[in-house]
């Protein structure tokens, strides 16, 4: 080739066309703002029938995961996506959407080798790494409150 | 430094004697919509899996092209077939009914101008009597290898190319008829350092530029030669790319060029970003819609470049690059 790899990959860079932001950003704003409005009425909802703070907040996240399943299972929720972007991948119902979608996908395979051990090939590394996290900061709080004593 | 020139094969004596299409249902919608032999409604077909729906796509290509050539399996003498998925998936499981002599390729998109070139060498070298290509890829058993399950939620850049559902399959037999397939340019490797899995076009186009560029030397044309000059799936960040690297050589190739990749697919209505992709996206275009042009005498001479990303996701993973191939086949009237 005439061209090196280097010039080439400006050339790529300048012919690739960037995500438009201007569309995405307002729209993943909007989309991930109703679901958390939804989800502040739910809560409202949940204490207004009487429930503790802490769990009228369980019964909150197991509606939004249960809505978010059911959306996905209905072929709906990457139908949104597609036009939420981030605002329908960040909240806990994205979180949802990425172990329904590959139990439903690699349900062909079988319930073992499919769907159990594929369930978590996306959300899998944010478990891994999220609790993870959570030890870690747990051992530096806990030798934090040891010298404060 | 010297480089590999490779060889351009010239053949007097290979016609494409039929060829037929199989397409699913986005791929109807399409502005070609109504020029493929079968449409597939449901993209499972009524098969249980994505990859049992591939397969069936293949063996009903196939199917429509042996009856067109009034060809019974029992009379077929090879057939080379490939697509994307591992294992040849689809073409082992779609083929193995008819028990003819196979032999599995993989060129990725540029699976089916492979197929041709060897079906058109063995038969012009008088190997076989006939000989089938036929290759085929599927949106949804594409995504599940490849990218994301299908209800996944994550959202493609606009880079990004949609694999076609799709498959074609021609028969190549001694030349009787045009469309006759006249030369044939095997493809090198080609890696131009492109990495992002959601930008195939880029990693291709520098093997399309490679590929025409030998071909129109060895054989002493240039574009103006032909009347068009078809590459497969390089979509339009590919095909931008493309013009580029020629417009250094002072070529203007966007003149006499058409990619499959932005034809297939209505982009204005249709949410296929760059455009299409997979081996069974020019093979259609091909089957369904250039080679009737060739056969009727609308177009005289074409060079069908159909290009490859050669993508492992294992080595992109481990920071390696996504090298592109490119074979050209050229078709002709006479």
């Amino acid at each position: 080739m005439n061209i090196s790899n280097q010039e080439y990959g400006e050339l790529a860079k300048r012919r690739s066309p960037a995500t438009p932001m201007y569309k995405t950003l307002p729209m993943a704003f909007v989309v991930g703002g109703l679901i958390c409005c939804l989800g502040e009425g739910l809560l409202n909802m949940y204490g207004a029938l009487g429930l503790s703070d802490e769990t009228a907040g369980a019964w909150t996240s197991v509606t939004l995961i249960f809505l978010s399943a059911l959306l996905t299972g209905l072929k709906l929720y990457d139908r949104i996506a597609q036009h939420a972007g981030a605002g329908t991948l960040v909240p806990i119902t994205g979180f949802a959407n990425s172990v329904v979608s590959p139990a439903l996908e690699f349900k062909s395979e079988g319930f073992v080798l499919g769907l159990g051990a594929k369930m978590f090939v996306i959300a899998g590394p944010v478990i891994v790494y999220g609790i993870s996290a959570s030890v870690l900061y747990g051992i530096i709080y806990y030798l934090i409150t040891l010298f404060q004593r | 430094m010297a480089v590999c020139e490779g060889k351009t094969f010239k053949f007097n004596n290979a016609s494409i004697i039929s060829f037929a299409s199989v397409v699913g249902k986005v791929e109807s919608d399409g502005p070609y919509g109504d020029e493929f032999d079968e449409v597939v409604e449901d993209n499972k077909g009524g098969a249980e899996t994505w990859e049992q729906a591939e397969a069936q796509l293949q063996s009903k290509a196939f199917k429509h092209a042996l009856s067109k050539a009034n060809l019974t399996p029992e009379k077929t003498d090879l057939i080379f077939a490939g697509d994307l998925l591992n294992q040849c998936t689809g073409s082992s499981y779609g083929l193995k009914e008819f028990y003819i002599p196979f032999l599995g390729i993989y060129g990725a998109c540029s699976t089916f101008a492979e197929a041709l070139l060897l079906a058109g060498a063995m038969v012009n070298a008088g190997y076989v009597d006939n000989c089938g290509a036929v290759t085929s890829s599927h949106f949804s058993s594409a995504e599940r290898q490849f990218r994301f399950p299908l209800n996944y939620g994550g959202v493609r850049t606009p880079t990004a190319q949609w694999t076609a559902t799709a498959a074609g399959a021609a028969i190549v037999a001694p030349a009787s008829k045009p469309p006759y397939i006249r030369a044939a340019t095997v493809g090198k490797i080609q890696d131009m350092g492109i990495s992002d899995l959601n930008n195939m076009g880029a990693a291709m186009a520098g093997a399309a530029y490679d590929t025409l560029s030998r071909h129109f030397k060895h054989m002493g044309t240039h574009p103006e030669s032909y009347d068009l000059i078809i590459t497969g799936d390089l979509g339009e960040v590919g095909s931008e790319l493309l013009y580029d690297l020629f417009k250094r050589d002072g070529i203007a190739l966007q003149k006499w060029h058409k990619d499959c990749g932005l034809m297939l697919y209505d982009r204005e209505k249709q949410d296929v970003h760059a455009g299409g992709s997979g081996c069974g996206c020019s093979a259609s275009m091909m089957c369904g819609h250039f080679l009737k042009r060739v056969q009727s005498g609308d177009l005289k001479r074409i060079l069908y470049s159909a290009t490859g990303a050669l993508m492992s996701p294992t080595m992109v993973q481990q920071g390696g690059n996504i090298p592109g191939i490119s074979h050209a086949v050229e078709i002709c009237f006479n």
